[in-house]
């Protein structure tokens, strides 16, 4: 390439006018090895830039693939969950009438209740036999109190034998 | 999307990506970890990706938006002892390729401009993208970037001779 033609297109690139075509030629121009003196600085700058350009990321990037985590439907299901648990237990408290009862549960029904019947009854004896109890305590209240008064008396006496 | 989906839609531009962060961070090892976070990043909100008609141009205002994050974050104060062995890094690269002493310097200089110009050249110079593109990227217009463009490469430039006529300072 003629020598006039390559300062010509140094002027402009070092205005920045150069297209990236134009900046090829140069490139190619200073890849060779006779330059004049005079454009050896533009020589090394040229070879800087091929240089450079072959430097090469090397490290490797850990990409994990990620497992996404779908709150949507965790939420989604969690109301399914609620809405069959609310179901099936307002369903069991419908049957909660006598007449929903069969045959065999209304007659273990009725069985629970004479037991429980019949254990309220002796209950109840058991409680009037401690009224006893209760009156013997009354009795013994009484009791004391007549000791009280023997106690009093015993005072009585006491000051009587003292005055002699 | 799947892994492979997504792998092969980062792959063209996961270096750019890196590159420019490198470019802004320095340290080898930031830029990594900002690569790294970035395209995390995006992985995990691969369902807006699909709205972004440019993901690439998407991806380097993210890079450039989280590096500069970083600069500013109190994180990035240490980041400046890391700096001093970033070197080492870049040795092999370097012989590799047998870079000439002024090769080096270019890296230098570059390091020492200032953010918006640092950025601009990367995308430009080093991933040779359109002026459109960097204008989507960086939220600037066209002219704008030619100026700045224009004034780092200069400023370069000027260093380089600089270095070359009164040797290394």
């Amino acid at each position: 390439m003629v020598l006039n033609n390559i300062e010509q297109l140094l002027e402009k690139f070092d205005n920045g006018e150069t297209t990236l075509k134009e900046e090829q030629q140069l490139r190619a121009y200073f890849a060779q090895e006779d330059v004049p003196p005079h454009l050896e600085s533009y020589k090394a700058m040229f070879q800087y830039f091929s240089n450079t350009k072959q430097e090469t990321f090397t490290k490797d990037v850990p990409l994990q693939t990620r497992k996404r985590i779908p709150y949507k439907w965790i939420s989604v299901a969690a109301v399914v969950a609620i809405m069959f648990g609310a179901y099936t237990q307002l369903d069991f408290n419908k049957k909660r009438t006598l007449d929903d009862l069969t045959h065999e549960e209304l007659l273990a029904y009725n069985q629970t209740k004479e037991a429980l019947g019949l254990i309220s009854s002796k209950l109840n004896q058991g409680s009037t036999s401690l009224n006893v109890l209760t009156l013997a305590g009354e009795k013994f209240d009484e009791g004391v109190q007549q000791v009280g008064q023997i106690d009093e008396f015993s005072k009585t006496t006491d000051k009587i034998f003292k005055n002699k | 999307m799947t892994q492979a989906d997504f792998v092969n839609m980062i792959m063209p531009f996961k270096d750019k990506v890196f590159r420019l962060a490198k470019r802004l961070l320095v340290s080898k090892e930031e830029a990594e970890d900002a690569t790294q976070e970035i395209l995390l990043k995006l992985w995990n909100n691969q369902d807006k990706i699909e709205d972004y008609n440019n993901v690439e141009a998407f991806s380097m205002t993210m890079t450039k938006n989280f590096c500069l994050d970083r600069l500013k974050s109190k994180q990035a104060q240490n980041l400046k002892i890391v700096h001093s062995n970033y070197q080492d890094n870049n040795t092999s690269l370097q012989k590799q390729v047998e870079l000439s002493d002024s090769v080096d310097w270019v890296s230098k200089i570059i390091e020492a401009l200032p953010e918006q110009q640092k950025i601009i050249l990367q995308l430009r110079d080093i991933e040779q993208y359109e002026f459109e593109e960097i204008a989507e990227m960086l939220e600037m217009n066209q002219t704008a970037i030619r100026v700045a463009l224009s004034r780092a490469r200069k400023t370069v430039r000027e260093e380089l001779t600089n270095k070359h006529s009164y040797g290394i300072k």
